[in-house]
């Protein structure tokens, strides 16, 4: 019954998603692929895509795997699932739980989703990097390198090239902008524009 | 009321792109300095609230004020305005996308796209090590998890990060008791 799995699915996800943005995807992530719904292609395009659309990437990711996986009806469950978590709890908060996120016992429980979380998005940020920059052939089909193959990992050098030169300039922009008082540099939704030029004059 | 609150909604839900705290400043003007619907205290409150649960900012904002206004059915309203854009854009691109994709500069820019998402993905990351509190408990969680589910990507095994998730909650909590109990002896 593909709208019950969605709808536990963005459940979960609604559910464990601190931080929102980009830290929502490893979990997004890990529940789309293990139901099949995206490739990891696929969801590296709806990330773009979400970006440049109004709305929350959590939003945004549960409505196209609904539409995808069950048209209208399953973007409405995907959609409505991904939304319910935040809404009962902040309705709970408001009118009568206000204690209980100061109760050291929930906040200590808290604390251990959160520090839980940001290690799973830096794991997954990583990965995804590294195996960018790793020729896709060293892969099997399950998406693991293929243990000892010619004992090194072929490096895809135009890959690291624009990698690294990405992350030179998103950072540098951000000491720059720093040094000249202001307080951000390039948002994500620059960089990706960004990088959509370079990809289009480096993948020519 | 209810019609204002969905249109003020739908209006902020338009214009975010992104999302994340972006958006907050959004809410603020519409809601605090326009609207007059909630105060510049309670918008400091839910920010602290939004961060501490789960789900998007945006609609952590929506319901609350919405449930201000006009309890339940406030909230249902607000958020559902807030949602609505992004809802109706996201099915048109679903309708378009592939034959986008066959486009071959398009594709091109997107394996471009590809590497600045792994960036920005470390970079939240980053973000959030930084309010990591200096206490061996939360670091140690962390450095766990981080080599968990660094192995469970390498390795593509079947572990879900959830499952992750409800241990180091687990382990916090009885840690954090242990301490507890500690300190209430050692106070004795």
């Amino acid at each position: 019954m593909i709208y019950l799995e969605l709808f536990a699915g963005f459940l979960k996800v609604g559910l464990f998603s601190f931080g929102g943005g980009y830290a929502s995807i490893p979990l997004i992530r890990d529940v789309v692929m293990s139901y099949g719904w995206l490739s990891e292609d696929m969801l590296t395009y709806m990330i773009a895509v979400s970006e440049s659309t109004p709305g929350p990437i959590m939003v945004n990711l549960a409505t196209y795997v609904g539409i995808t996986q069950g048209g209208m009806p399953g973007a409405f469950v995907a959609t409505f699932a991904v939304v319910l978590p935040a809404f009962f709890i902040i309705i709970a908060i408001v009118a009568f739980l206000s204690r209980v996120i100061e109760n050291p016992y929930v906040a200590a429980v808290m604390q251990g989703l959160k520090s839980c979380v940001t290690g799973i998005i830096l794991a997954t940020g990583v990965h995804m990097v590294i195996r960018n920059c790793i020729i896709s052939k060293a892969m099997t089909e399950s998406g693991a390198p293929a243990a000892g193959a010619g004992g090194a990992f072929p490096v895809d050098i135009r890959a690291a090239i624009v990698t690294i030169l990405l992350a030179g300039i998103y950072y540098g922009s951000r000491k720059l902008k720093r040094a000249a008082g202001k307080r951000k540099g390039l948002t994500p939704i620059q960089l990706i524009g960004i990088s959509a030029v370079l990809g289009m004059i480096v993948y020519r | 009321m209810l019609p204002e609150l969905f249109l003020t909604f739908m209006k902020i839900g338009m214009f975010t792109f992104g999302g994340g705290y972006a958006m907050i400043s959004v809410v603020e003007n519409a809601c605090v300095e326009e609207k007059h619907w909630i105060t510049h205290d309670d918008m400091m409150n839910i920010t602290v609230i939004a961060e501490s649960t789960p789900g998007p900012i945006a609609i952590n904002c929506a319901t609350f004020v919405g449930y201000k206004k006009r309890g339940l059915i406030g909230a249902a309203v607000a958020t559902t305005g807030m949602i609505l854009p992004s809802f109706l854009v996201i099915y048109l691109v679903a309708r378009f996308l592939d034959s986008f994709l066959e486009i071959s500069w398009i594709a091109h820019a997107f394996e471009g796209i590809k590497l600045a998402v792994g960036i920005l993905i470390i970079d939240a990351g980053v973000k959030m090590l930084k309010q990591i509190p200096a206490m061996p408990v939360p670091r140690i969680v962390m450095a766990c998890a981080f080599a968990a589910m660094l192995l469970i990507d390498i390795f593509a095994l079947r572990v879900s990060s959830i499952t992750l998730l409800l241990i180091a909650a687990a382990v916090s909590l009885v840690l954090f008791t242990i301490s507890q109990n500690i300190e209430r002896e050692g106070s004795q």
